[in-house]
């Protein structure tokens, strides 16, 4: 049982009590206060400029399900094709497009984006902040998501989309074969949606660092914070892998540079190395997100804390780690050396003893739960149970070097790929839209429609991806345009053609739903799910300035722990839109810090960079030119607006540091 | 039960080092660019076991005089990089304005030998892999230096021109916290291009 607050903190001579500041008119005014002081910029110009983290995380999250929508109209297209034998309503130039933009889009425009969307959206909540960390730099992170987005599906229309595959490989894409500009459309589509990511990484990593409010030692943090820290961590030392292979790339075939070319000294496996260093850590990138929001649904409909919490925090970081060492298990179909590759089988399979802790204590908290609740996000967790086992299993076999020759570049390979990432990803996801919708729109999901979607998904998925393990196992290779009827592929594909269409009208129905509840659902209350942690403290949705006044907290469930009162923060200037910096271990407070307020220099700077981006796929000039506007736009950003000419400050110094000569 | 609170108003508005969000955004951007040296480095290495020769062929080792020269001049840049640091942590205006001049002469100087060295690689970039590597560390640690040094420019106006606060300070502070990365990182990559090709 942890200590109440008032205990741990009665030596802190910051603690008030009998203050008239406590009094609930003097709190209703200081609210009053925030609501004046913290800019909320409305209008188009406003969203423009909006440096509001929710703002940012919503908007990111609905631009990720956009691009989710395309590419998966893009899938439907696949399926339709290859719905039969000799089909004939794709051709293979298309088809290879349209595979290619399909899992592009899905990996870096939709299921990375919306995880750290969700994380940017809900962590400042959950820690207790007014505020996200360097905000400008997370508005800047979703304009390059959305320029780079529409980048991508604009050279798609345009018959310029990528077309040799997801990952890209050299020479396939290198210079001698990838005619045109298609594989630089797939490798600067990279660069942009990887700067977006650092930089989201970057800001979640100093939000939970630095401005978790009193009271939030490391092991109070919700679970979900803790994922989207290791999650952070890992964009950090992967992603740089992608962005430099994906330059390296851009540079052999823009400038002549010997890379990846044998010929004179370069390697074509050097490709592969540098992909996957990245590639494997990008499931775990989008998985673990979703793993965080698992224990705050499994958690609330159980009505009981999670168990083991410091067994789920250690196989998150224990995962990730692991996560950096399987990368070669990509690569075993390339003759790399026997002991290498008994290595990285040990790797792969060693991985499950995290992913096993993590779903052994969801099952002990629902064992022990004082009556689950089957609403609608709990069914997508417990389906999630199902669905990806099965993902991982079959991600056991493929570890195992012989079997994976067999199985690799065939369908057992994309229906594994797809009960991960769906099975693994996609489900907790909607779990999570429907757990925090009422958060962020004030309104509640209708649970009848929700349920509905819920088992037509469930169906529809398992009909899809489910025939596709025998479709592999009978040696139906992947991204092949059409098959001869004399294979015997038919049916299976048929079944699977059916599932996507299911899928199809799952989806539909969520989206459905999405848009009534919007007009029309339940108004949600501040906590309608009883939950634990502090999001759920302050209004659906929340203000600007996310909470008045302040909580801190005493526990890990500070909700639940309602016999306990912890005290407020108080001081905060709110007409510097101030957060309060707390230590990194025990999140004392130290110092206070103004939030920089809304900007338009983040879009501006986002458009220079995009300039940049493009004008370098068809000229090395375009570098050096496009830094001239995109410097112009970093100096606005960083110039400030506080301050005194230097004149002025001579005499403010005293103020700042008092020193010894001079009193 | 009493309401209580926790009165943050008498805690500074500022801080230094790792106290600070931009510390610690800083480490951030430190650790990016960081893992990207670290995975030029492995290509780098990884190219070289490729190759039966580094430099393959008749190709000379870079000249050792300019990165050197350059090395030296990096490292001296640390000491008024370091003085500029201590001044902005005890808000001394006039001193942090003298260093951060000394140290723009720093980076004007390291960049103009910088294409001495470019001069001095006896490869191309577009000759083999070995040019190609070459380049790309030497280019991405170019382009480090030179951010940094307009970073550090527009700093330089700023703190003659105003408008300054206490941030200002901590700002000077950061940029000096990050000039010792792109020192400390060039180390390992000069004695890549330098000497790999001479002990191979």
């Amino acid at each position: 049982m942890n200590a109440h607050p008032l205990e741990q903190q009665k030596a802190d001579p910051r603690l008030v009590y009998d203050d008239p500041r406590l009094e609930p008119a003097a709190l209703e005014r200081e609210r009053r206060h925030h609501e004046a002081s913290w800019p909320d910029p409305r209008g188009f110009l406003g969203w423009l400029r909006s440096t509001d983290h929710k703002s940012i995380g919503l908007r990111t999250i609905v631009t990720a399900f956009v691009w989710f929508a395309m590419a998966g109209v893009l899938a439907a297209l696949m399926r339709l094709q290859l719905s039969r034998p000799e089909n004939t309503i794709l051709g293979p130039d298309l088809y290879n497009q349209i595979f290619t933009t399909h899992g592009t889009a899905m990996m870096f425009l939709f299921a990375v984006p919306v995880m750290l969307g969700m994380g940017v959206y809900l962590v400042p909540l959950q820690v207790g902040a007014r505020a996200i960390a360097v905000p400008r730099l997370v508005a800047y992170g979703y304009w390059m998501l959305l320029f780079g987005g529409i980048f991508l599906f604009a050279m798609f229309f345009a018959n310029v989309g990528p077309d040799v595959g997801w990952f890209s490989y050299v020479p396939l894409s290198g210079p001698e074969y990838g005619i045109g500009k298609r594989p630089d459309v797939w490798a600067q589509l990279i660069t942009f949606s990887e700067v977006s990511a650092l930089v989201t990484a970057i800001s979640l990593i100093v939000t939970i660092f630095k401005l978790r409010t009193p009271g939030m030692a490391l092991n109070r943090m919700p679970l979900f914070v803790w994922a989207m820290l290791v999650v952070s961590f890992m964009v950090i030392f992967a992603m740089p892998a992608v962005m430099l292979s994906s330059t390296c790339l851009i540079l052999d075939r823009l400038v002549g540079t010997h890379f990846y070319n044998y010929a004179e000294g370069g390697d074509v496996l050097l490709w592969q190395h540098l992909f996957w260093f990245f590639g494997h850590p990008e499931v775990y990138i989008i998985f673990l997100p979703a793993l965080g929001m698992i224990s705050p649904i499994v958690s609330t409909f159980s009505r009981r804390p999670v168990f083991g919490y410091l067994a789920l925090v250690l196989s998150n970081i224990a995962t990730a780690f692991i996560g950096f060492g399987v990368w070669v298990h990509h690569m075993f179909a390339t003759g790399l050396p026997q002991f290498g590759q008994s290595f990285f089988t040990a790797a792969s399979m060693m991985i499950v003893v995290p992913t096993a802790t993590q779903i052994f204590c969801w099952i002990a908290t629902i064992w022990t739960g004082r009556g689950v609740r089957f609403t609608t996000p709990m069914l997508y967790v417990l389906a999630w149970f199902f669905v990806f086992l099965i993902g991982g299993l079959t991600g056991v076999m493929v570890a195992s070097v012989p079997l994976d020759l067999q199985l690799h570049d065939t369908f057992f390979i994309v229906a594994h790929l797809h009960y991960v990432l769906i099975g693994g990803s996609v489900f907790p996801l909607l779990a999570g839209i429907h757990f925090w919708f009422p958060k962020i729109t004030g309104r509640m999901l209708n649970e009848r429609l929700g349920k509905v979607a819920f088992w037509l998904f469930f169906t529809g998925f398992n009909l899809t991806f489910f025939p596709m393990h025998i479709l592999g196992l009978q040696g139906m290779p992947r991204r092949v345009y059409t098959y001869p009827a004399a294979m015997g592929w038919g049916s299976l594909n048929l079944l699977a053609s059916i599932g996507a269409g299911i899928i199809a009208v799952a989806l539909t129905v969520y989206l459905i739903n999405v848009i009534v509840s919007l007009r029309v659902g339940a108004a949600a209350t501040d906590n309608p799910w009883d939950a634990a942690d502090l999001e759920w403290s302050t209004s659906s949705p929340p203000p600007v300035y996310n909470f008045s006044p302040q909580p801190t907290v005493g526990s890990r469930d500070p909700l639940w722990h309602t016999e306990l009162t912890p005290p407020f923060v108080i001081g905060l200037n709110p007409e510097k839109c101030e957060v309060l910096v707390t230590h990194l271990l025990d999140a004392e407070p130290d110092h206070r810090y103004p939030t920089p307020g809304p900007s338009i220099w983040p879009l501006l700077a986002a458009i220079a960079t995009t300039i940049l981006f493009i004008w370098s796929i068809f000229s090395p000039w375009g570098v050096v030119w496009g830094s001239i506007p995109l410097f112009i736009t970093l100096v606005g950003w960083f110039w400030p607006h506080r301050g005194v000419p230097p004149r002025e400050m001579e005499r403010e110094l005293a103020r700042l540091e008092p020193r010894e000569a001079t009193s | 039960m009493t309401q209580t609170a926790i009165d943050v108003s008498p805690l500074p508005e500022h801080a230094f080092g790792h106290r600070s969000i931009l510390w610690w955004a800083t480490m951030g951007m430190v650790a990016i660019e960081g893992t990207v040296f670290a995975l030029l480095i492995m290509t780098d290495l990884y190219l070289k076991g490729r190759n039966e020769h580094w430099p393959p062929g008749n190709i000379l080792p870079p000249g050792l005089l300019w990165g050197t020269v350059n090395t030296i001049i990096l490292l001296v840049s640390t000491i008024p990089n370091e003085l500029t640091k201590r001044a902005a942590e005890k808000f001394h205006l006039r001193t942090v304005q003298l260093w951060l001049i000394v140290c723009m002469l720093f980076g004007l100087a390291f960049n103009v030998v910088r294409v001495f060295e470019f001069m001095s690689l006896n490869v191309s970039f577009d000759s083999n892999a070995y040019g190609s590597i070459t380049w790309a560390l030497l280019g991405f640690h170019t382009v480090h230096i030179l951010t940094d040094w307009v970073d550090t420019g527009v700093l330089t106006v700023l703190m003659f021109t105003g408008p300054i606060d206490e941030h200002r300070f901590v700002d000077v502070s950061e940029n000096a916290m990050y000039w010792y990365f792109v020192v400390l990182s060039w180390l390992p990559i000069y004695a890549l291009i330098y000497f790999a090709p001479r002990i191979a």
